[in-house]
């Protein structure tokens, strides 16, 4: 099983003492965190991808393979990529430049993207989410497997004789997840082709993400690629730590409280109780980890959002020392969970899973 | 056996928009059959909720279950005060919360209560074009009951009587003649990828 973080790349103000971050630390700072992901035993690390402010990651590939130049193990992933507004031509090339940089050390989510503006700024329309998504993921499909690619749809110039280069690394292309909040088109997408699905899981309740991943899990099935139980799941999380339940609960308050996107709604004791939020003590996390297999079932990676709400380097660092021992916990706990017919990792480069043709996974 | 889902806005305890709310679940029920299931939803309880589902962007706890009972129902009678000239905006806040066609084609029936009739066109002006664009059906009477219409001791005068019966009537005839089972579970129905693939 693999566990991560995951950011958004968020520029926020440190509600305890005013300082906001510049771009430039907050650029830099990602790439210490990344770092340190790899250096506390963690398996991945996945980016946002946003083109307006607060946020920096608009050039998720670049800072990828920044981090890949810079580390040996960790997978570098995104959370998402956005599969409407960007040409499905420039993720096939960007994302494929970077599985021949960091030797397939990589794979990558889609997702839609959520703020209105982003899309006419790209040239589309946000009520076309969906179409946008299936189609443009339809082509990105075919980038990777065909070469001289004839191809017409309804939101892009058509394309005759397109090879896409570099072609994908070994002939292999990169793992995809398929992340989604709320549609249930999305999660029979990721079913179709026998792709992964994330649920981001943290600002939703555990009823939702149960009936999320039931339908992937049914659809994936009903598709071929194996039994409900051998799908790929993947699940969101959320945690401040310290090593006394009531510290972490004090220092995290102010920073929950102001939090961009939940912020100033409920109490944290209610969010903590509606969510996958945990704030508490190492134990507490890896409880309440273990607690979402039992309703998403056993699943193959959990990544948590660690780096938001303007909490600062020093403490998102020593964050990351604590995830590593409640990974390290977690590790043989879901696999002695975990019946033998179901995969602990998602496919992985060189991997027979991800080798297969879609067809063939089954 | 249908069931109907009552949504109520009124603030105070006791309250004249509850009880417009339970003389018009009482005459729809009357003229459905008493083995009508009625769901009450008082929104001064959910407030804090509805407030939060603006933060985070879903409907929790005992919001999440209100949610439920109101959209999934056969019909709905929606009762708020008049606040500045509209629905007040607790009111409003419920309606916003739901998933967009969550009331496709819902019976509806319209009520509001103020202290004078000055008010009374916030059914047309107000609550009738919200539910249009939410395109549930309203039935062609709402009901609007100002002070001076609840007489002495809480008894109904005569003319709000007549506009409660013919809209309850109204509205029991659009959920009789309604197939049953009209909502799909999105979890449970999904379009296959090959009919969204070519779109």
């Amino acid at each position: 099983m693999e566990f991560g973080i995951f950011t958004v790349g968020d520029v926020t103000t440190d509600p305890t003492n005013g300082t906001t971050p510049s771009e430039h630390e907050r650029i830099k700072n990602t790439i210490e965190i990344a770092r340190k992901a790899e250096e506390v035993g963690l398996d991945v690390f996945a980016t946002g991808q946003h083109h307006n402010p607060p946020f920096i990651p608009s050039a998720p590939t670049t800072t990828l393979a920044y981090i890949g130049a810079q580390t040996k193990r960790i997978k570098l992933s995104t959370s998402t990529t956005l599969i409407t507004t960007t040409d499905p031509v420039r993720i096939a090339e960007d994302y494929a430049t970077l599985q021949h940089l960091v030797d397939g050390r990589m794979d990558l989510m889609m997702g839609r993207g959520n703020t209105g503006p982003v899309y006419p700024w790209f040239g589309k329309d946000i009520r076309q989410g969906i179409p946008l998504a299936i189609e443009h993921y339809a082509l990105l499909h075919r980038l990777w497997r065909e070469e001289n690619v004839d191809w017409q749809g309804r939101f892009r110039t058509p394309l005759q004789g397109f090879t896409s280069v570099p072609r994908p690394l070994d002939g292999n292309p990169p793992f995809v997840w398929h992340g989604s909040i709320r549609s249930p088109e999305i999660a029979e997408q990721a079913a179709y082709y026998g792709d992964g699905f994330f649920a981001n899981h943290i600002f939703w309740p555990a009823s939702h993400t149960e009936r999320m991943i039931g339908l992937y899990r049914r659809r994936f099935e009903h598709h071929g690629h194996g039994t409900a139980a051998q799908a790929i799941v993947g699940l969101g999380g959320q945690a401040f730590m310290r090593r006394n339940s009531q510290d972490a609960v004090r220092e995290f308050r102010p920073y929950f409280d102001n939090a961009p996107v939940y912020g100033h709604g409920p109490s944290l004791e209610e969010f903590t109780a509606q969510t996958p939020l945990t704030v508490g003590s190492p134990q507490q996390v890896i409880e309440k980890t273990l607690g979402f297999r039992e309703y998403v079932g056993d699943y193959q990676r959990q990544l948590f959002l660690m780096d938001h709400a303007g909490l600062p380097l020093k403490t998102v660092l020593e964050q990351l020392d604590l995830l590593g021992e409640v990974v390290q916990d977690l590790r043989p706990q879901f696999e002695a969970l975990r019946p033998a017919d179901v995969p602990s990792d998602p496919p992985a480069h060189g991997s027979p899973l991800s080798a297969a043709p879609v067809e063939a996974r089954a | 056996m249908s069931r109907l889902a009552v949504v109520t806005a009124g603030l105070s305890e006791p309250s004249s928009t509850r009880l417009l709310a339970d003389l018009l679940a009482q005459a729809t029920v009357g003229r459905l059959g008493p083995e009508t299931e009625v769901d009450v939803v008082e929104l001064r309880p959910l407030a804090h909720d509805l407030a939060n589902a603006f933060a985070t962007g879903f409907p929790a706890g005992e919001l999440a279950d209100a949610v439920e009972k109101v959209t999934s129902a056969d019909g709905l009678i929606a009762v708020t005060p008049v606040f500045s000239a509209s629905y007040s905006g607790l009111f409003k806040m419920f309606f916003d919360v739901l998933d967009t066609g969550a009331l496709e084609g819902m019976p509806v029936l319209v009520a509001a209560t103020a202290g004078t009739a000055r008010h009374s066109l916030v059914l047309d002006h107000a609550m009738r074009p919200m539910f249009s664009y939410l395109k549930a059906v309203v039935v062609p009477t709402g009901v609007f009951a100002a002070s001076e219409d609840w007489g002495s001791g809480g008894s109904v005068v005569g003319e709000l009587r007549t506009r409660i019966d013919r809209a309850a009537g109204e509205l029991a005839g659009l959920i009789s003649g309604r197939p049953a089972g009209r909502r799909t579970d999105p979890f449970a129905d999904v379009v296959d990828f090959e009919t969204l693939l070519n779109s």
